[in-house]
């Protein structure tokens, strides 16, 4: 059995039973939706077992030059009382090791968070607006204005009337331009996923054809 | 006790986690540094949970004989198939579990995601109508997005593609900036809310 050619058969298939739901809802859709829902979790766990939990776990608990280091065994537990909560008896320990994620979760994103999305993004918006070509300075004072005027307009402990729901409004169309920047990019991203799926039906299954019937001269 | 336990527990996480970032010296570093390590593993522990809480709705759905229970069988084989290849195999390249990998769900999610194209395509008609001048502004400011990365833009006007990148790099980083720096103002303020025990939601219950 060739098992590239399987393989090349197994993708196509599925894929094609996916695209079928652009014509209704219909059983080849929902097998493969199905299949993908469950593959994608059983993945997800080996994935977590093999990256996470082997190097950074085990492989620390019981290292290579031998020994037993007894201070993973806390995570271990707390991991095992996250598990607790599907055992209705057992239940409130997974509150334990919730208070731990989350607690250790909002310190770390706090200030993770508040350094790369505020301290940064302040930082890289103080520039001269005053430097280089006349187009130069007029993309520095729409980047400055659209930062200041944005932020303004997600300020409510004001009302939005004056001078700042003027500074809001321009705020605002500011936002339009950047989403609907965003989501032309988004459109062309998926379109390009779209053209990558096409590319592979046509020129690396529909090939696939001839060698299974025999007919053509392909190897 | 239910609730200030582990109330105490996110109290201390959290100090630790701040005090770390602000005083990087022992014991705060040596805490911080197993506490990160520790949150890692501890949160992985959430994917098994998923895991079997998706086992448990289709054994459920199989059992009462719900609504498309016929296709829950496949879920579970899918999960087992990845799970079993993948413990008995390993994760190394030409073995069962790559293999799977690659020949089912790569190309079941590129397809999920490009199938996503025609739905966007579709809500963008809808959002695109252009029924005021913001409306049309964001119609404009996608087409040339849209257009610019494509050869036919340049082929149209050269000067489209660095009108595209013009829009990328000015008006779409000023207006990410604004809802990034404000995002993260929630992020603070819910941070300190989850460290302080004045949102406790996620326990459960308001008690």
């Amino acid at each position: 059995m060739n098992w590239e050619i399987l393989g090349i058969w197994i993708g196509a298939l599925l894929s094609l039973s996916l695209y079928s739901f652009l014509y209704r809802d219909n059983p080849f859709y929902k097998f493969a939706e199905h299949l993908f829902v469950g593959m994608s979790a059983g993945y997800w766990v080996i994935y977590t077992i093999e990256n996470v939990l082997k190097p950074n776990w085990w492989q620390r608990m019981f290292p290579a030059e031998g020994g037993f280091q007894i201070v993973w065994v806390i995570p271990g537990i707390f991991a095992f009382f996250m598990l607790a909560r599907i055992v209705p008896k057992i239940a409130g320990l997974s509150r334990l090791a919730l208070g731990m994620i989350v607690g250790a979760g909002a310190g770390l994103g706090m200030v993770s968070v508040f350094q790369t999305n505020a301290l940064a993004q302040v930082e890289g918006s103080i520039i001269s607006i005053s430097a280089g070509s006349a187009f130069e300075m007029f993309s520095s004072l729409v980047l400055v204005v659209g930062v200041v005027s944005g932020l303004v307009y997600f300020f409510f402990s004001k009302e939005h009337t004056g001078i700042i729901g003027g500074t809001a409004n321009l705020g605002i169309t500011i936002l339009m331009v950047a989403f609907g920047a965003s989501f032309g990019y988004t459109i062309m991203a998926r379109l390009s996923l779209l053209i990558g799926q096409s590319q592979f039906l046509m020129f690396e299954w529909l090939p696939t054809i001839p060698r299974i019937l025999g007919i053509g001269g392909g190897a | 006790m239910r609730i200030v336990i582990p109330l105490a527990i996110t109290f201390v996480a959290g100090m630790i986690m701040v005090l770390n970032f602000f005083v990087p010296h022992e014991p705060f570093k040596l805490l911080g540094d197993n506490l990160q390590e520790w949150y890692m593993i501890v949160a992985s522990a959430a994917i098994f949970l998923g895991a079997m809480n998706l086992l448990h709705v289709h054994f459920r759905k199989i059992r009462l004989k719900l609504k498309n229970w016929k296709y829950s069988p496949v879920t579970i084989i899918g999960f087992l198939m990845m799970l079993v290849t993948g413990i008995i195999y390993g994760v190394v390249e030409g073995m069962p579990f790559d293999y799977l990998f690659q020949s089912a769900v790569v190309p079941m999610g590129a397809t999920m995601f490009s199938l996503l194209a025609f739905f966007v395509a579709s809500a963008a008609f809808r959002a695109f109508r252009a029924s005021n001048w913001r409306a049309t502004l964001l119609l404009t400011s996608a087409f040339i997005v849209m257009l610019g990365q494509v050869p036919i833009g340049a082929m149209i006007w050269d000067k489209i593609p660095l009108a595209k990148v013009w829009l990328m790099s000015v008006p779409n980083t000023a207006g990410q900036r604004a809802v990034m720096i404000g995002a993260a103002m929630g992020v603070v303020a819910t941070s300190l809310r989850m460290i302080f025990g004045i949102e406790r939601s996620y326990l459960g219950g308001t008690d």
